[in-house]
């Protein structure tokens, strides 16, 4: 048959994209179910280990995972700003570099960082308050929470004068497969320091992500872009401000994740005065949740008269014969 | 095949139609099974004889062809391809006229097909299909989603007529909603989930609660219909409360709400 010509037509290449393509869409945590997965079906252990070798580097760095230090001196961050040459990653916290084995998704090996890895003292100074403050405020807001600081341009600037850059990034990921529920937030903050104009630019990302799978898949995948400014002042000052700034836009944000959740109902349910009580009120809109697409019951506001469906025949054949059909 | 299941049910579910190419052409040999365990998003063509649209499935297609429910030919056109018996056909013809008030009543707008052959062991089987798009630039009526998609696919088996045959409903619904605005960002939901549920056709004073057994008086179609619509119920209650709650639910894990965190802080 014609599948069996597709089948040989389907070049080594080709598979390897595709697998890669499994493994770069897998949901937080689940990127080694998927890989079991993809490596039964491809049956072939050399295309697999190319596939994952290039696969998981790029997953694991989008998804800033973290993984304990093989002294177990703490977490170190997997991300495109802490990457140095050969798997290893940037812990600046304890000035520390991690060896990272990508498809194992474990650190192997820890060594002291080198000076030209690590910025410089002034540059050093605005990082380290910068990690405190942040530090502090993920460990109130998240239970599971990791970050760091990176300097990511500009840390050889020995003193004021010249413009840098940091960037925070925030992790938190919950897996709980024997509950079918895993889910993973990642924020990232870019904060360039602009000498020049006596201000910092502060620009986030953040991205949410969940999968539930008992019996289904449903996944939430939400992202969002925020921008502020404030002065430039000494570190301890800009760490604190640059803090709440963060802290300000996280918590907004996931109070309209949460607003999303509900208001994904009736808007026109808003308008209606009986509902007084905000309880009852966010308990009524879930139900009209997917409205738009399906209503709870018929716009009859009954069951569907399945056993009277005689009725609308003869219901249409007249209006077919008074030509008042659609 | 355990594996491809397995990766069905992790990637997200609007790729779905990307992932079932890509298994398709990684395991051609298991290209009917994969098509047949693996649903997609519905298609939709236009009937050119009478103007209206219908849906594509597995189930109404011949070689590249698809049977249109309303004029019975096929799209492209084919010569042999195959038809329900001129009995089925009527009942048929009955059903996709039913169940287009059904989806209009429920889903004010979409489009609806029902398909139905005989099987091999004298029975019938019916698939009864639902595609509706809720975005702002569809029938969305409050306007409130920037993409809203729902699809719905219901295979009904029915055994060969005697005193206690049965019917078996094989039902998936797939939905995906995206809402997209300056102050949140982009929210996106999708999910598709598959149940199953069977009911035995027995004369009306045996009905009892522990089984939804539906009298045989009543007919097939009202029979099939009462299925589906308790089954649509059912699978729209679970995404809603217990699907999309359960992400709620993580998001809330990742970053209790402020009043618990601040509970807590004393501890820590």
């Amino acid at each position: 048959m014609a599948e069996e010509e597709e089948e040989s037509e389907l070049s080594d290449k080709h598979k390897v994209e595709i697998a890669k393509w499994f493994l770069l869409n897998s949901p937080p945590g689940e990127i080694k179910y998927v890989a079991k997965d993809v490596k039964s079906i491809l049956n072939n252990d050399d295309l697999y280990n190319e596939a994952a070798s290039e696969a998981f580097p790029i997953y694991n760095k989008s998804h800033s995972i973290s993984l304990q230090m093989a002294n177990r001196s703490g977490d170190v961050l997997v991300t495109s700003f802490g990457e140095l040459e050969g798997n290893a990653f940037l812990e600046p916290r304890t000035a520390q570099v991690a060896i990272v084995d990508h498809v194992k998704q474990v650190c192997t090996d820890v060594r002291p960082a080198t000076d030209e890895e690590l910025a410089s003292a002034y540059v050093e100074e605005f990082r380290c308050n910068m990690d405190v403050e942040v530090l502090k405020y993920v460990e109130e807001a998240y239970p599971k929470g990791v970050c760091s600081v990176y300097c990511i341009n500009g840390k050889d600037v020995e003193s004021p004068g010249s413009n840098f850059e940091l960037a925070v990034v925030i992790s938190a990921a919950r897996h709980s497969p024997q509950n079918f529920c895993n889910g993973s937030w990642s924020s990232v903050w870019n904060i360039e320091f602009k000498y020049d104009q006596q201000e910092v630019e502060v620009k986030g990302k953040m991205q949410v992500g969940a999968h539930y799978f008992e019996e289904g898949n449903v996944q939430l995948d939400a992202k969002h872009e925020c921008k502020d400014t404030i002065l430039f002042q000494a570190p301890e000052e800009c760490a604190v401000a640059i803090t709440s700034i963060i802290r300000h836009h996280e918590t907004e944000y996931f109070a309209s994740l949460e607003a999303s959740y509900l208001n994904l109902s009736d808007s026109t349910f808003k308008v209606t005065p009986v509902m007084s009580s905000a309880f009852l009120h966010s308990k009524l809109r879930m139900w009209y949740f997917c409205e738009d697409l399906r209503r709870k019951l018929p716009v009859t506001r009954t069951l569907f008269p399945w056993n009277n469906t005689l009725q609308f025949s003869l219901t249409r054949d007249i209006s077919k014969e008074l030509g008042i059909g659609k | 095949m355990e594996a491809a299941m397995g990766l069905m049910r992790r990637i997200p579910p609007k790729h779905t139609e990307t992932a079932l190419s890509a298994l398709l052409s990684l395991m051609p040999n298991h290209s009917s099974d994969l098509l047949a365990q693996v649903d997609q998003p519905l298609q939709v063509l236009c009937d050119v004889e009478c103007g209206k649209e219908f849906i594509l499935c597995e189930y109404n297609r011949d070689a590249d062809s698809y049977r249109s429910p309303w004029s019975n030919i096929y799209h492209p056109p084919l010569e042999d391809g195959s038809l329900p018996s001129l009995r089925l056909r009527e009942l048929e013809v009955e059903a996709n006229d039913i169940f287009a008030i059904y989806r209009d009543q429920y889903y004010e707008g979409g489009i609806s097909s029902v398909y139905m052959w005989e099987d091999d062991n004298e029975g019938f089987v019916a698939c009864f299909l639902i595609k509706k798009d809720g975005s702002k630039t569809g029938q969305g009526r409050r306007g409130y989603l920037e993409e809203g998609a729902w699809d719905a696919i219901h295979v009904i088996e029915v055994g060969p007529e005697d005193e206690n045959n049965n019917y078996r409903l094989t039902s998936t619904v797939m939905l995906s909603l995206t809402t997209d605005n300056e102050s949140s960002g982009t929210f996106s939901l999708s999910g598709s989930i598959r149940r199953q549920a069977c009911s035995i056709r027995i004369s009306s004073q045996f009905m009892n609660n522990m089984n939804m057994r539906l009298s045989v008086a009543d007919g097939h179609l009202s029979n099939m219909g009462k299925m589906i619509e308790e089954m649509e119920s059912k699978l729209r209650n679970s995404l809603d409360q217990v699907y999309f709650g359960k992400t709620r639910e993580m998001v809330c894990t990742l970053r209790p709400p402020s009043e618990v965190s601040q509970m807590r802080m004393p501890e820590s």
